[in-house]
């Protein structure tokens, strides 16, 4: 008896999905405008910062320095020998981020004293960038003063080796978390309008006058949305893989086995926001709000969990996506397996039923 | 337990915060009977009828349909009810046929019993050559009739009925009339709200509802006689203005 009504609600809603064949295709189309969009939206990676440079010395060691910074693809020489009066307004500008001033003895100082001075001024007012020049530059320092002097004596050298992210691309950092964000999205929406919209067209009245107990409409609501999440994961891992070049150094089936059981927790959370609200259009507003802030602000897509303050950290631990993402991440980045996950998988079971034990109460509380 | 009372209601109430949309209605229905609640818009005849049929938990009174408690055995009362909202609750993106089958497949018939019941209804609405349409392209009458038909899939005892004539022309009107005796013939009992005086006229009994409270209660004929009126329209207006 019980199949038999589950089945019957599975069935109607597949063919309310497959009927409706244009919002069929944006329900595909969407995640992949959404990963291609944030995907090359999102960076860190920071390229092409202009420079002026003040030579005084105009020395072949000074010239040999300034081609240390244009050698590669971070910096971009924009102006050469301007007035010391003209570094304010270049930078007030944004014409340029950084100014290097080499003094008139630079030579002299570093043959004589084998010390000498070079200045550098740096536009920290976004914090990365500054730093990211700042630190930039003292390589360059570095891999010059090896050049010009190998024999110096006694200085420690740092040979760092980056570890599952080598070419520390931001967009293997990204990618994963879009899928984070994306998945629960696409999937709260899809089931907090699949309830709403009965609820405005009188249907779901005539459902609950049946003997079909509140399990059951969820039931038959949840399943045929899984796989539309699954169809959607799966394309998402497709572009993400081939399009931005993502390495999957994990095993995909643990991919896809942790990936079901996060759409399950986004899918209880669009059914309890739908239990509660009464139009689609509030549905939808409700479930952007409440998915798409604290994924991105709190969940550790951008902003490292660690470095919140605790009330916040504790917070984020309620966030389901800050648990998939530790998951999506450690499986693309650094192949691991479920003995490494297995506590974020169970604080997602976790969250997906107290999420589930909330809308079947709600439902129980009928209509009004 | 047998009797022959199909619904009974014991100062039944609901409250929406302080205002009172249903006020301690008490009344019974016997079996087989068309039994109608009159009243204007606001009245609480939807409160009341959602009320019997669990989709709202009274603040206080109790009632039994079919003879189960509303508060404690709703779920009993769930078989063996039907229900045609004033939406004609179907959907519109389903064929006739796939209508009939969900509602089929939520009440637990069985397959068999689903593709022999839709054959019957079918044929009986005269909607076989429309089984494989949309439901939304059907005209409004025939939705009507296909929306009764699906509430009475699962045989129910006692079917309601509220406000189902709402916005449908004169002659659908008097059709869906003709379907409701016939329900009522086969012994089930026909509970319907409705605003319209002259469907009032067709009823076995009525009750007159006005600000939650039942205030008259009778069959036509008693109520025409006891307040000398000719119609029931005159009798409804009469207990407007004197309340």
């Amino acid at each position: 008896m019980k199949t038999r009504r589950i089945v019957s609600i599975i069935t109607k809603e597949y063919i309310h999905i497959f009927r409706d064949w244009r919002s069929l295709i944006i329900i595909i189309l969407m995640p992949i405008l959404m990963i291609i969009l944030y995907g090359y939206a999102i960076t860190f990676d920071i390229k092409n910062l202009t420079f002026a440079v003040i030579d005084d010395a105009k020395t072949p060691e000074s010239r040999e320095l300034i081609r240390g910074f244009t050698e590669n693809r971070f910096f971009v020489l924009k102006y050469m020998d301007i007035k010391r009066g003209e570094i304010e307004p270049l930078f007030k500008k944004r014409f340029i981020q950084m100014v290097i001033v080499i003094p008139k003895d630079f030579s002299e100082s570093l043959i004589s004293n084998r010390v000498t001075k070079v200045q550098l001024l740096v536009d920290a007012a976004d914090s990365n960038v500054g730093t990211f020049i700042y630190n930039y530059s003292n390589r360059v320092i570095q891999l010059y003063n090896e050049k010009i002097n190998f024999k110096t004596p006694g200085i420690v050298n740092l040979k760092p080796r980056i570890l599952y992210n080598p070419d520390m691309k931001s967009v293997n950092f990204f990618v994963p978390g879009l899928v984070a964000l994306i998945l629960l999205l696409i999937s709260a929406l899809l089931t907090s309008i699949a309830i709403t919209r009965e609820k405005e067209t009188g249907t779901l009245e005539q459902i609950l006058v049946s003997p079909v107990h509140p399990i059951e409409i969820i039931g038959g609501k949840v399943i045929p949305y899984i796989t539309l999440g699954l169809l959607n994961g799966t394309i998402i891992l497709l572009f993400a893989r081939f399009l931005f070049k993502v390495p999957i150094n994990g095993s995909l089936f643990l991919i896809a086995a942790l990936a079901l059981l996060y759409i399950f927790v986004a899918l209880s959370f669009g059914l309890m926001i739908s239990a509660s609200v009464k139009t689609q259009l509030v549905a939808m507003l409700e479930t952007l709000m409440s998915t798409v802030l604290p994924t991105i602000m709190l969940s550790g897509l951008i902003f490292p969990v660690a470095s919140m303050p605790l009330p916040l950290r504790i917070i984020s631990k309620a966030i389901p996506a800050t648990h998939f993402l530790i998951i999506i991440r450690g499986i693309m980045l650094k192949g691991v397996g479920f003995w490494e996950l297995w506590q974020h998988a169970a604080a997602l079971s976790a969250i997906g039923f107290v999420l589930l034990f909330i809308a079947t109460k709600r439902f129980k509380m009928t209509l009004e | 337990m047998e009797t022959d009372i199909a619904v009974k209601a014991s100062k039944l109430s609901r409250h929406f915060g302080t205002f009172t949309a249903v006020d301690e209605i008490s009344f019974e229905v016997k079996k087989g009977e068309i039994f109608g609640f009159l009243g204007a818009n606001g009245a609480g005849k939807t409160t009341a009828i959602k009320m019997l049929c669990g989709l709202i938990k009274p603040t206080s009174g109790e009632a039994y349909v079919a003879g189960y408690n509303i508060n404690t055995d709703s779920s009993m009362v769930k078989k063996h009810i039907g229900y045609m909202s004033q939406k004609f609750s179907l959907y519109e993106d389903l064929t006739v046929k796939e209508n009939i089958e969900f509602y089929g497949g939520i009440y637990g018939l069985s397959r068999k019993e689903i593709f022999e019941k839709t054959k019957k209804l079918l044929s009986e609405l005269h909607l076989e050559k429309m089984r494989d349409s949309l439901t939304k392209a059907l005209p409004l009458g025939w939705k009507q009739r296909l929306a009764l038909s699906t509430a009475l899939l699962h045989d129910p005892s006692i079917i309601f009925l509220d406000e189902p004539t709402g916005g449908v022309d004169p002659i659908s009107r008097k059709n869906f009339w003709r379907i409701i005796y016939e329900i009522a013939n086969q012994g089930k009992t026909v509970f319907v709200t409705t605003h319209y005086m002259d469907e009032a006229e067709y009823c076995n009994r009525l009750s007159v509802m006005f600000k939650g409270k039942i205030i008259e209660i009778g069959t036509p004929t008693e109520l025409k006689n006891k307040y000398n009126k000719p119609s029931i329209q005159d009798v409804f207006i009469e207990l407007v203005t004197r309340n």
